[in-house]
């Protein structure tokens, strides 16, 4: 009866470590991603020392 | 290994490279596939712990972020001394330096949040004074402090030897801060409990899926490291421009 | 002029500074004393006060370690002293040091009156054979946290937006002086029983932060402060 109940809160704190460290890698990947793309927009591929 | 690139006076010209490059998009890949091994891994194919149940899944990111935050951490210290203490005072270790530390809180943050989540279900508590976790924890605000001073405006050069000085001293504090904690917790022997390591004997599956983890978050680092630092580079790169059309238009006033 | 030479002139402008206008004892020890009431106000049994008077003595230093350091560098800025010693090619680490020395005055005076405050307010007791170890503490520690205050002092100085950086990167550092230094005043006092022994390894601890900073700091203070021209 109560292990059910704790294996539930259990399994709350073990998705949620792995969702919020995926939400949190996603955000910050989709942030640069953005950044990277509006930046390229201005300025010439010549500048740019990976390319 | 050139792309061909699209002349900037063609009125039809098309989008301008971004942040990839090929080598960045193998990178990427690798890390998604990586990720999705450690999600089935972690989440499935390991068992349970044999004292800690399924709590010790939350190991399986939490161990990578933490990993991950100090690799960062050594990074940006190390970038720091090579801007510092090189002979060119190359700006592009100042920018992986900043790149690194903005990584490096991420995951610090993730540590600490996992740490805690963990540590309820494991001591009951989500969090304990000892030294590792104290340690952790003003590392953090120092990594915040670093980039704060990385936003106070002045020149590149200002800005990278400033954080550089700041980023160096970070290093010498932690020994500091970690032995007088470490110090300071032995006074009070408690039962143990709550043993602070949560050293897991671990093998077979669940040394794998650790195993997994560390990889990919390592992947994940060098991907996020590269598409950052290109784009503060571009953003550097602009800030410049703007000086100098400032300038430009300053002396084409002064000139007519 | 030898690099001392111009610390110590450094130091006696600054105290004689202090002394003229008295900002340290007309403002910054009432702010302590304040300090000291409110937690009284905030920890209410007296037993309680007595236990942790260290802990608060100390915390109420670095709180007013943090104005000290704004009014340390509040002077420089005013007629942009700062700059024109720096441009005028004054040694950067004499500066530091001079700046320090002034700094660990003040905040020593600080700490000796913080101490008085909670014999009189939390009933804490000064056995006879602390006095050394307190001296030492107070020695050791205040020359750390002048040494942290003065070299991020000058980086935050005077500028709208910098001046709310300090506190941010000060407490972080300063940590382990809190820790070290509280707990060899427990010791001194026999605040809980803690024997007069279990001092000392924190005076080791206190000493080596010093010297890290002392040093640190002043190799330091040189790049931080430097403006563009």
């Amino acid at each position: 009866m109560n292990t059910g109940i704790l294996a539930l809160q259990d399994a709350g704190f073990i998705l949620g470590s792995y969702a919020i460290t995926f939400a949190v890698i996603g955000a910050f990947t989709w942030r640069v991603l953005r950044d990277g793309r509006r930046l390229a927009e201005r300025i010439d591929d010549d500048d740019k020392y990976w390319t | 290994m050139t792309t061909p690139t699209i002349p900037a006076d063609n009125p039809t010209s098309t989008r301008r490279l971004g942040t990839g490059t090929a080598a960045t998009r193998v990178l990427g890949i690798a890390t998604l596939v990586t990720m999705g091994w450690l999600v089935a891994f972690g989440l499935g194919f390991s068992p349970a712990d044999r004292d800690q149940e399924d709590a010790v899944r939350i190991l399986y990111v939490h161990v990578p972020t933490v990993w991950l935050a100090y690799l960062a951490f050594v990074v940006t210290a190390a970038c720091s001394a090579i801007y510092l203490f090189g002979k060119k005072h190359s700006l592009g270790f100042d920018r992986f330096a900043g790149a690194s530390a903005e990584i490096g809180v991420a995951f610090m943050a993730l540590t600490l949040v996992t740490g805690m989540l963990w540590g309820r279900l494991t001591w009951g508590v989500y969090w304990q004074w000892d030294a590792r976790l104290t340690t952790t924890a003003l590392l953090f605000v120092s990594y915040i402090g670093y980039l704060a001073v990385r936003g106070l405006g002045g020149s590149h050069e200002q800005r990278a030897k400033r954080s550089a000085v700041i980023g160096l001293l970070a290093v010498i504090e932690i020994p500091l801060v970690h032995f007088s904690v470490r110090m300071w917790r032995s006074l009070h022997q408690e039962a143990s409990v709550l043993d602070s390591d949560g050293d897991v004997d671990m093998d077979g599956l669940m040394l794998f899926s650790l195993f997994v983890g560390v990889i990919a978050f390592t992947l994940l680092y060098v991907w996020l490291l590269l598409h950052r630092s290109r784009v503060i580079a571009m953003e550097d790169l602009l800030d410049d421009q703007g000086l100098d059309r400032a300038l430009d238009a300053r002396r084409a006033e002064a000139g007519s | 002029m030898s690099r001392w030479r111009i610390a110590r002139l450094v130091a006696g402008k600054d105290l004689r500074i202090e002394r003229r206008s008295r900002v340290l004892t007309n403002q910054v020890l009432p702010f302590a004393g304040v300090t000291m009431v409110m937690f009284a106000f905030a920890l209410d049994a007296s037993s309680v006060l007595e236990r942790v008077a260290p802990g608060l003595i100390w915390l109420a230093t670095l709180f007013s370690l943090l104005v000290l350091v704004q009014r340390s560098f509040a002077v420089e800025s005013h007629d942009g002293a700062l700059d024109a010693l720096r441009v005028a090619g004054v040694d950067p680490v004499a500066i530091f040091w001079g700046k320090s020395i002034a700094l660990a005055v003040q905040l020593a005076v600080l700490e000796v009156v913080l101490l008085i405050a909670a014999v009189l307010l939390y009933g804490a007791d000064v056995p006879v054979g602390g006095i050394v170890l307190l001296a030492t503490t107070l020695l050791t520690a205040t020359s750390g946290l002048a040494c942290v205050g003065t070299l991020y002092g000058g980086l935050t100085a005077g500028f709208t937006g910098r001046e709310t950086l300090l506190p941010l990167l000060v407490l972080p550092v300063v940590a382990p002086v809190l820790i070290g230094a509280t707990r060899a005043v427990e010791s001194a006092l026999g605040t809980d029983g803690v024997p007069l022994s279990e001092g000392w390894p924190w005076i080791g601890l206190l000493t080596v932060f010093a010297v890290a900073f002392g040093v640190g700091g002043a190799l330091a203070f040189g790049p931080l402060i430097e403006e563009a021209t």
